[in-house]
């Protein structure tokens, strides 16, 4: 007895509900999908074990890679958009949100998360809408400021629609960090902002000397989950141009590639090994960021507990 | 003097972007909204102006309505979201305190394990997913989205709130345990309390995903009884395209629900996020 801990049961108490229910829905049907990349069927439609003959065949055979390359590239692009504006936005909001005494503080962070709750099905179709050449909001604002000559149909032309498409993202999804953010700046003590006003610390040297240094660990959260969210993008591209993600595949990301390969589209049939290879390889992009980040940078976080 | 005034500069200034972003925030939902009010020609000829006697009209409203049972699909939506939202924050904040709080063999594996939801998209598992339901008989109820919901949110909720709970002062919770508190005491008595402005938080991250969701219900539950509102009008607006008013409409009638939900809720947010319990 006197070598053997007791087992702590409230650990298991703690852990067994959310345990059971995540193993159950989601790693298990995971690993069927994982499974599946490893088959194939052959000319006379037997499922055949392959091993990696479908990475190769999507990493190298140029019916596959040209698109998966293409789709993986536009993707890198919509994660960059995001982390440029996207969450230096949200800060800066968060930040001005934050100062004290400032009145209507809960009006401005009310409306500007509300585009964040509303479904892709809406933000696709009211921004196709106010950018549409027919309707003509857009081109008609522009006038009224007499810049109609920058006005293009953004979303039709190959060069535009993806940093579209990626901005009406940002513009939905500003609020999460905005939100995270302003939770720890409210969470930092009066008398560390205090002992600062005392140094003769204030303004946006206070910022940047004081307020950003014990925010860091919650940048870092909302880094990796832009990078997570972005890599699993789909729904935003799929309602505003449809499984083709034109035009000419220019807003073609990997959710969209994914979902061609495996539900079909048009004439092509779908193809849920194929589907499963690029899953697995979204997977992985997706667990070399993570391990960065929980292996490179949240190491070396300083965590300060109050 | 001039420190006043200076601050003065920096109030205005601070305003002056708040505002500035807040207008292109609201602007599409606005537009949508009050083009809803008018007809055909007026949506066309100027689409910024108010709806006014001359060009009010409802016919949009009239449309939506005969089409579908959108306070059904109301109810749908809301009893999946309250109900996988409990269990999310529930089970997530005891797996997150038994990870943050507790040594024990495999502490770091398991949590590696519940973070690696977050990284994967459930929906990759859809098509296991849906012979299990089938299986199970649970295809077309609301259950099903229920639980796929449940495990979608949970390892989002065990990440962040286990990054709160770490920075919950362990002299408390030692205080307490001296104090002869059973473990499940120290949780929902000390610690579910401290970390309430992380609960709220998780509780938006959880809700928007669910509410907003196309995919599952499309799948695990098209049938008329159990249609979401976001299917509802997704469906709704595939087969309108081109009629406008019908299509505003819809698209109101979509944001409205969330809009009230989400101000009713705004209030116990920002009480929880500003309740600052953590300090």
């Amino acid at each position: 007895m006197a070598q053997r801990k007791p087992v702590r049961w409230h650990i298991v108490v703690f852990l067994a509900p959310a345990v059971l229910v995540y193993t159950a829905l989601m790693i298990v049907p995971l690993f069927g999908t994982l499974n599946l990349s490893l088959f194939n069927l052959d000319e006379t439609k037997t499922r055949l074990f392959v091993g990696l003959a479908n990475f190769a065949t999507l990493f190298g055979d140029p019916r596959w890679s040209g698109a998966f390359w293409n789709a993986l590239a536009n993707n890198a692009w919509f994660f960059l958009v995001h982390m440029l504006v996207q969450n230096p936005v949200g800060i800066l909001l968060a930040a001005l949100l934050s100062s004290p005494r400032l009145r209507f503080s809960a009006f401005y962070r009310t409306a500007i998360f509300i585009p964040t709750i509303l479904s892709f099905v809406i933000v696709g179709f009211v921004w196709k809408l106010i950018l549409s050449p027919i309707w003509g909001i857009a081109p008609g604002m522009l006038d009224a400021v007499g810049l109609k000559s920058l006005f293009a149909p953004w979303l039709g032309k190959e060069e535009y629609a993806l940093t579209t498409l990626a901005l009406i993202s940002v513009w939905q999804f500003v609020g999460i960090p905005m939100m995270l953010i302003y939770a720890a700046l409210l969470s930092i003590p009066d008398e560390v902002i205090e002992a600062a006003e005392m140094d003769g610390v204030t303004g946006w040297s206070q910022f940047w000397k004081i307020k950003l240094p014990l925010i860091l660990p919650s940048i870092g959260i909302i880094s990796i989950l832009t990078f997570v969210g972005n890599f699993n993008a789909f729904d935003l591209i799929y309602v505003a141009q449809g499984a083709l993600a034109g035009p000419n595949f220019a807003t073609d990301i990997l959710g969209t590639f994914l979902y061609r390969t495996f539900f079909g589209f048009q004439l092509q049939l779908g193809d849920p090994h194929m589907g499963a290879t690029i899953a697995t390889a979204m997977f992985g992009i997706i667990l070399v960021g993570v391990c960065f980040y929980l292996f490179a940078i949240q190491t070396r976080l300083r965590r300060y507990q109050f | 003097m001039s420190q006043a005034r200076h601050s003065t500069a920096r109030t205005f200034g601070a305003h002056a972007i708040l505002i500035t972003y807040t207008v292109i925030a609201l602007f599409p939902v606005f537009v949508t909204v009050i083009n809803s009010f008018k007809s055909r020609k007026a949506i066309f000829a100027d689409p910024l102006a108010l709806p006014g006697p001359a060009t009010f009209d409802l016919v949009g409203y009239q449309t939506v309505l005969k089409q579908g049972d959108f306070f059904q699909y109301f109810l749908n939506s809301m009893s999946v979201t309250v109900v996988s939202l409990f269990f999310v924050l529930m089970f997530g904040a005891m797996a997150a305190f038994a990870l943050s709080e507790y040594r024990f063999r495999g502490n770091l594996l398991m949590g590696l394990y519940l973070a690696l939801g977050i990284m994967i998209p459930i929906r990759l598992g859809t098509v296991a997913i849906l012979q299990m339901m089938v299986a199970s008989g649970l295809v077309n109820t609301l259950t099903a989205l229920i639980l796929v919901y449940t495990a979608q949110g949970l390892p989002l909720a065990v990440f962040i709130l286990s990054e709160f709970m770490r920075n919950v002062s362990a002299d408390l919770k030692n205080a307490g345990r001296i104090d002869g508190l059973s473990e499940y005491t120290i949780f929902f008595r000390l610690v579910l309390p401290l970390v309430r402005p992380a609960m709220a938080t998780v509780a938006v991250f959880t809700l928007i995903p669910i509410w907003n969701d196309l995919w599952f219900p499309l799948i695990l539950a098209p049938s008329e009884a159990t249609k979401t509102i976001t299917l509802g009008s997704q469906v709704f607006i595939g087969q309108f395209v081109t009629n406008w008013n019908a299509v505003l409409a819809a698209l109101s009638l979509a944001i409205v629900p969330v809009l009230v939900l989400y101000l009713i809720f705004s209030r116990q947010l920002i009480r929880g996020i500003t309740a600052g319990a953590v300090k």
